[in-house]
């Protein structure tokens, strides 16, 4: 008998959530998010992002998707170029910065980085290729400077300090700056 | 028996069920939370509304999904091989430029991508909403850039 009523708890409340849930996927995204105009000719021929990014590892913040991921696992396979002769070059070297303050270091994957992206739209604006030389801050960044042009944007939010400040000083026993790089 | 207050609460019959209840709700709960996330409108992180002129010319904002133009391309072949400033509203677009390949012109020109002359596609957003780049943390932080459709456009 008790095993039973334990069984049915737990039906009760999976199907209440699963019932919020649909209802709130029911929903059409575009018609109060504050952007789109449900009297637009077009409206109901766009496609909604609650279907195309179904299926991507999911994230807690921006789009909800891991993008990163979604591209390493092959979910993706975006176009690397329109101009014939330009490339994606991935470069897999981590930098670390100190100089955080009170936070943790920061690890700045270039691999992940260049998967997506060209070296100029980085180098040598506004990043110069010397580590410790492009006066980068904070403030800066929380402006749209910096890392801040990407994330808070488009790449994960600003408001994730632990994605990047990821290096807990006490224990960290290697050189700032540019790490080794690895072949894949 | 002497026994502390509290315990002798949770050993009573009543105590437990409502624990057991407790207990046996949230974890569905906490299920339902993780696998479905919050709220899906954020998905829409990262949408540009571009409003240089659009406003002026009697056309809806144009609004650009990020999110559906990244699962096609790499971020580098439109901010690198076509030139887009990763500034919202800074890269003075207009139609004449798209018509002659610049800018969206270059994949929506029938080949890689449909025409413009589907407006609606882009053209999409409501009437005075603020060149802006949606949901951005700039955005939250300071102050909200979307206005109510109501008011006049600049």
């Amino acid at each position: 008998m008790k095993p039973l009523f334990l069984a049915l708890l737990w039906l009760i409340g999976g199907l209440l959530f699963l019932h919020r849930g649909v209802a709130v996927a029911a929903e059409d995204v575009f018609v109060n998010d504050g952007l789109h105009d449900p009297q637009g000719p077009s409206f109901h021929e766009l496609q909604r992002p609650t279907e195309a990014l179904a299926g991507f590892p999911p994230d807690t913040v921006g789009n909800k998707v891991r993008w990163v991921n979604a591209l390493r696992d092959g979910l993706i396979n975006p176009r690397t170029n329109i101009v014939p002769e330009t490339k994606i070059q991935v470069l897999d070297m981590d930098i670390i910065f100190g100089n955080t303050g009170d936070n943790a270091f920061v690890r700045f994957p270039h691999r992940a980085h260049t998967e997506w992206l060209d070296c100029a739209n980085c180098h040598p604006d506004p990043f110069k290729e010397k580590f410790n030389t492009s006066g980068i801050k904070m403030s800066a960044i929380l402006e749209g400077k910096f890392c801040g042009k990407c994330h808070g944007a488009v790449a994960f939010p600003l408001t994730e300090c632990a994605r990047c400040h990821s290096i807990k000083p006490d224990s960290f026993r290697g050189q700032l700056g540019a790490q080794s790089v690895k072949k894949p | 028996m002497k026994c502390n207050k509290s315990v002798g609460l949770a050993r009573s019959g009543i105590g437990v069920a409502v624990f057991r209840l407790a207990v046996f709700l949230a974890i569905p709960a906490l299920v339902a939370v993780i696998v479905l996330g919050g709220s899906p409108a954020r998905a829409e992180y990262a949408d540009i509304v571009i409003n240089n002129y659009s406003d002026a010319a009697g056309m809806r904002p144009a609004v650009f999904p990020h999110w559906f133009h990244r699962i096609r391309f790499r971020c580098k072949v439109c901010h690198a091989d076509i030139g887009f400033k990763f500034k919202a509203g800074g890269n003075e677009i207009n139609m004449l430029k798209i018509i002659n390949g610049e800018f969206c012109g270059a994949c929506h020109n029938g080949e890689i991508a449909w025409t413009v002359d589907n407006c609606d596609f882009c053209h999409s957003g409501k009437p005075g909403t603020p060149t802006q780049v949606h949901g951005s943390t700039v955005q939250k932080l300071q102050k909200p850039a979307t206005q109510p459709a109501t008011q006049p456009a600049k």
